[in-house]
């Protein structure tokens, strides 16, 4: 009884809270868990195929980079490669044999003299190698976007091409398994007691005293040591390389599409319906590659793009060719006017802020542009590098800017439908079909700009940094608290950006937003390609005429595009070189893309202007865009 | 700031230049030195740097010649030369400044050829190094500034011989003849796909057919090889003795002409269709008479009539007769002929060294000479309308043949 009522005390005092205790951190970790099976569910570990992509992934600042590698997918990876280096070289050590063999290892206690099993450290030391190698070969392949594929100039077979390959791939595993090692040797040499205290511990293992302990000048100057941690560094970074250079054979094989079928059926593998494939990247690059192909090498694929349909008389197969090259093109042209928009009117805000005695302002962009490079000229130049601007991607970023300004006025002729949906846009990736009919568009830009920069400061987005009412707009003051809210923000930016180490990771890197707006123009160089071809083989071979109804808006479409990728070159950075890469896996064809681009560009507009000659004069499109062909037809460019 | 660009842009590029000079050169030696077996087999390893590219140029006594190379514009009247300082000059028709281009990497110019389908791009071959320089053809400059070249380079592949943009102008390959591998540059990427083919022992002319779906490349040794550019793919083709010396094609690719050296024969090669390489026969040779040692170059212009020209010159190195330069016609069709049309000398003494068609002469053939002396002539060849129809006979055809170049000159221009 008295137990009984000692035991009810004891469960109403102190059981229950427990029980209520453990409940109440089992519901608030529930989220946890369920964040967990969510990742784990979700996540596809075995899709190696979803790792690797045709368009790279450009950080367009440190914290970006720093944001991608902490990424839970990129940790999840990291492990994975850590276990497969830690397998590897687990073998590694058992082939080699000898001191490397096993993990525990029979040693006589040196006081009295019974024999214990003892920690060997050898084979611990390969273990936590090839650890250290997997994460530092999933912390490159994030760094040096060694998953993204890239397309080679010329078509090989694959086993020449494997062949031509293989004396790079083994240079490369080399080289790397040494650096990786030096930097084990470094790392294990002064925090290599962690992990060995804590095998011995967990496992229970004795450390041979006897021994020269491993994590010591001596110990590691072990060149028979050092030489079988290269050794097998260097094989596992052969198979992963292997792996990574036969994947990029097998993936950028040139496929051939069908350009027309008889069957409705087939009718989804066709070219035309290909091309206009959104989510399968590989799939539109391989089809874009097959029509760059197919328009240089094959008489009879391209009669049958230049064929018209048998019940109708339509040229379905040239319309929705080259309808898609058209829109990628004017999509990429898009993306380049709204790039320079933000960038132009960023240099706008500037000088407003200047002029204008917003002292926090004119402080934050006086402390940012002290630390900009100095070949930048002051009117393009991006002063306000503020974490506000860097969180987005510039490619969104720049269109979200780009949405205020435009209010195309009635009596203009831009209030096309086309233009409505250029203002609207805000997925730059989203297609945006229709050519932009005028280059006034990019000249007006700007103008737009300043015009409605009222619009803009009252109930705006905060895309753009410091939107100072400019002194046009001055009479339409916006409301006290919207100012004194922009005065709190100038004062966080500006406190923030004084800060070395938030600037460090904040800083665009230079040239990266160039990068990245290029990043997936490998597409549209086949597009200029395919498209220069076909219309230079239309001369001849095209019986029913079908690209001449098109060819105006093509001519007008690259036009255009050529402006504004002139225009895009004028920027800081934009024409500056990469730097060479010597020897790597990671791909760093992405970093000349846009020069590769704009030499297509040229290229394919002399491909036709050559073939067609005075032809040209005949053909309907404005006299600005008749007078840059004639340069070209010139050789002037 | 500029200009401190600018310095810092040119002492990178020297730095890599030389880093890369020393690689190649350690990689020559050290293939020279480890296997005196392949020394022997190969024995143009064993020249210097220099002799390599006097001994491999298309320019005749590349070393003491004024005029180091000459290159056409494709679709303009302007024209590149290289010259003993290794400047190299452009001329353009009308009266327009001509920009001299000089580099610190410019050196030993062995090969210039201006880009298809681009106003502005030139390829120079040089000792260490490609350069592609990009002269704005609006621009006024005379000296442009050496920010407009591309330096392009590889590790073991200099001296670079030989040079070949594609038809298209996206693609260029170079060749070494100390490199196993020709480069297939993207030149605006600025990356390199190495072809590496073993045998030969280098690769030291290539010509690229004029449609594009054939490259040439001969070798140093008795071989050369026919690559088709779509995959990539070549066919080996020992040759009877003697290395190919120089090549051309017809206009329509169709058919390829080889001079061997030492031989006094002109092979012709002909693609019966262009489905694939291997439809390819050698027509029996056709030879034809020989006053010289051997033939040096050959040269078609393109031409789209039925009619073109072949050039010749001879070398005299034993004989007192003036080297001079033949002219031939051809014909593609039924069969291929090469018929006998006249020759060409220069002044005195002045032996021809290297020689090139106007790519686009309108009112026929204009073939431009560089002489011994430093002189380079242009030669127009008018054609009658008869000769343009099908060229049934050579005398109707070639109307007027002005042998004499100082008579006819479109712009002379005297050098050095």
């Amino acid at each position: 009884m008295f137990s009984l009522k000692q035991n009810s005390w004891f469960i109403r005092k102190v059981v229950i809270w427990r029980a209520v205790a453990s409940i109440a951190w089992s519901v608030l970790l529930l989220p946890v868990t369920t964040a967990v099976f969510v990742l784990l569910s979700r996540f596809s570990l075995f899709h190696p195929i979803q790792w690797i992509s045709v368009v790279p992934s450009i950080p367009c600042s440190r914290m970006a980079l720093l944001g991608t590698v902490l990424h839970p997918r990129q940790c999840v990876h990291s492990l994975v490669y850590c276990t497969m280096g830690m397998l590897v070289m687990w073998c590694a050590s058992v082939t080699i044999g000898g001191r490397y063999s096993t993990l525990g290892t029979p040693c006589r206690q040196s006081e009295s003299g019974e024999v214990v099993t003892c920690l060997n450290e050898y084979h611990l030391f390969l273990l936590l190698a090839g650890a250290f190698m997997g994460y530092s070969h999933s912390f490159l392949g994030v760094v040096q976007n060694m998953y993204y594929v890239s397309f080679q100039p010329i078509q090989q077979y694959k086993y020449p091409r494997f062949k031509g390959c293989l004396p790079m791939v083994v240079k490369c595993s080399v080289i790397q398994a040494l650096y990786s090692a030096r930097n084990f040797a470094a790392l294990y040499f002064f925090f290599g007691y962690v992990p060995k205290t804590w095998i011995s511990s967990t496992l229970n293992l004795q450390i041979d005293s006897s021994l020269q302990p491993l994590d010591s000048l001596t110990g590691l100057l072990d060149f028979s040591l050092l030489y079988h941690l290269s050794i097998s560094g260097a094989f596992l970074y052969l198979t992963w390389y292997l792996t990574v250079l036969l994947f990029r054979i097998y993936v950028t094989e040139a496929y051939s599409f069908p350009v027309q079928s008889t069957f409705t059926e087939d009718a989804e593998q066709c070219l035309p319906k290909v091309l206009a494939e959104k989510n399968t990247l590989v799939m539109k690059f391989l089809a874009l590659q097959d029509l760059a192909l197919l328009s240089q090498h094959s008489l009879s694929r391209r009669l049958e793009v230049f064929n018209l349909s048998q019940p109708g008389g339509h040229p379905h197969n040239w319309n929705a060719i080259s309808g898609e090259c058209l829109c990628l093109l004017s999509e990429l042209t898009q993306r380049l006017v709204a790039h320079q928009d933000a960038v132009a009117s960023n240099g706008r805000v500037k000088s407003q802020s200047a002029s204008s005695d917003t002292r926090s302002a004119s402080s934050s962009s006086s402390v940012v542009s002290g630390t900009e490079d100095i070949a930048e000229t002051p009117r393009l130049s991006v002063p306000l590098r503020t974490p506000g601007s860097v969180f987005k991607s510039s490619v969104g970023g720049a269109n979200r800017v780009l949405t205020a300004p435009f209010t195309p006025d009635v009596d203009s002729p831009f209030s096309s439908p086309a233009i409505r949906r250029l203002v609207g846009q805000q997925d730059p990736h989203s297609p945006w079909s229709g050519t932009v009919q005028s280059p006034h568009i990019m000249r007006r830009g700007p103008k737009l700009w300043s015009a409605s920069t009222e619009s803009q400061s009252n109930g705006s987005p905060p895309g753009s940094p410091a939107t100072v009412p400019s002194p046009p707009a001055a009479s339409q003051k916006p409301s006290f608290l919207a100012q004194w809210l922009q005065n709190r923000r100038e004062q966080v930016k500006s406190f923030l950006a004084k800060r070395v180490l938030i600037m460090y990771l904040f800083n665009k890197l230079p040239e990266a937003s160039s990068q990245a707006l290029f990043a997936d123009s490998q597409a549209h160089i086949w597009a200029l390609q395919g498209l220069s071809h076909l219309v230079a083989a239309s001369f001849s071979e095209d019986q029913f005429g079908v690209v001449q109804t098109t060819l105006p808006n093509i001519l007008s479409c690259l036009v255009v595009l050529l402006e504004a990728v002139d225009r895009h070159f004028k920027l800081p950075h934009a024409s500056s070189k990469p730097v060479r890469t010597l020897c790597s896996m990671g791909d760093s064809t992405y970093k000349t893309l846009r020069f590769a681009l704009r030499a297509a560009l040229k290229t394919a507009i002399y491909k036709i202007t050559t073939t067609f000659g005075e032809h040209l004069n005949a053909v309907n499109i404005s006299t600005e865009h008749r007078k840059r062909l004639q340069q070209f037809l010139e050789f002037k460019e | 700031y500029g200009l401190l660009d600018e310095i810092t842009n040119s002492a990178e590029e020297g730095m890599s230049l030389t880093h890369c000079n020393h690689a190649a050169f350690a990689v020559r030696r050290f293939s020279l030195w480890a296997s005196s077996f392949h020394g022997s087999l190969f024995p143009h390893l064993t020249l210097s740097s220099d002799e390599m590219v006097a001994e491999f140029s298309q320019m005749l006594d590349w070393s003491d010649s004024a005029l180091r190379s000459f290159a056409w514009h494709p679709h303009t009247d302007k024209f590149a030369v290289a010259l003993l300082d290794d400047s190299i000059k452009i001329y353009k028709s009308n009266s327009s400044p001509t920009p001299t281009l000089k580099h610190r990497c410019q050196r030993s110019v062995c090969a210039l050829q201006w880009k298809p389908l681009c106003g502005s791009a030139l390829a120079v071959a040089c000792q260490s190094c490609l350069l592609i320089w990009h002269v704005d053809p609006a621009s006024l400059s005379t000296r442009p500034s050496s920010g407009c070249a591309q330096v392009l380079s590889h590790p073991g592949h200099s001296p670079i011989t030989s040079i070949a943009w594609s038809p298209t102008g996206s693609l260029l390959v170079s060749a070494s003849p100390v490199d196993t591998s020709m480069m297939v540059w993207d030149v605006a990427a600025e990356s390199a796909v190495p072809l590496q083919r073993v045998g030969g022992g280098g690769v030291t002319y290539l010509s690229w057919s004029p449609d594009g779906s054939r490259l040439l490349a001969a070798t140093p040794s008795a071989l050369f090889r026919v690559w088709e550019t779509r995959m990539w793919t070549c066919e080996r083709w020992p040759c009877l003795k003697g290395s190919c010396q120089s090549a051309c094609w017809s206009p329509d690719g169709g058919c390829l002409l080889l001079s061997m050296q030492g031989e006094r024969v002109i092979y012709a090669l002909t693609f019966s269709d262009l489905t694939g390489i291997n439809n390819t026969y050698s027509s029996p040779v056709t030879a034809f008479f020989l006053m010289k040692n051997h033939l040096k170059q050959l040269f078609c212009p393109p031409f789209f009539s039925g009619s073109s020209f072949v050039l010749r010159a001879g070398d005299s190195q034993a004989d007192n007769h003036p080297s001079v330069i033949a002219v031939f016609k051809t014909r593609s069709s039924p069969v291929f002929e090469l018929l006998p049309c006249g020759f060409v000398m220069g002044e005195a003494g002045a032996e021809p060294r290297f020689m090139q068609f106007h790519p686009h002469f309108q009112h026929g053939a204009l073939l431009t000479v560089c002489w011994s002396d430093g002189r380079i002539s242009h030669v127009p060849f008018y054609f009658s309308s008869a000769g343009l129809l099908g060229g049934d006979s050579p005398q109707q055809a070639l109307a007027s043949n002005t042998t004499n170049p100082s008579s006819n000159k479109l712009y002379t221009e005297q050098i050095s």
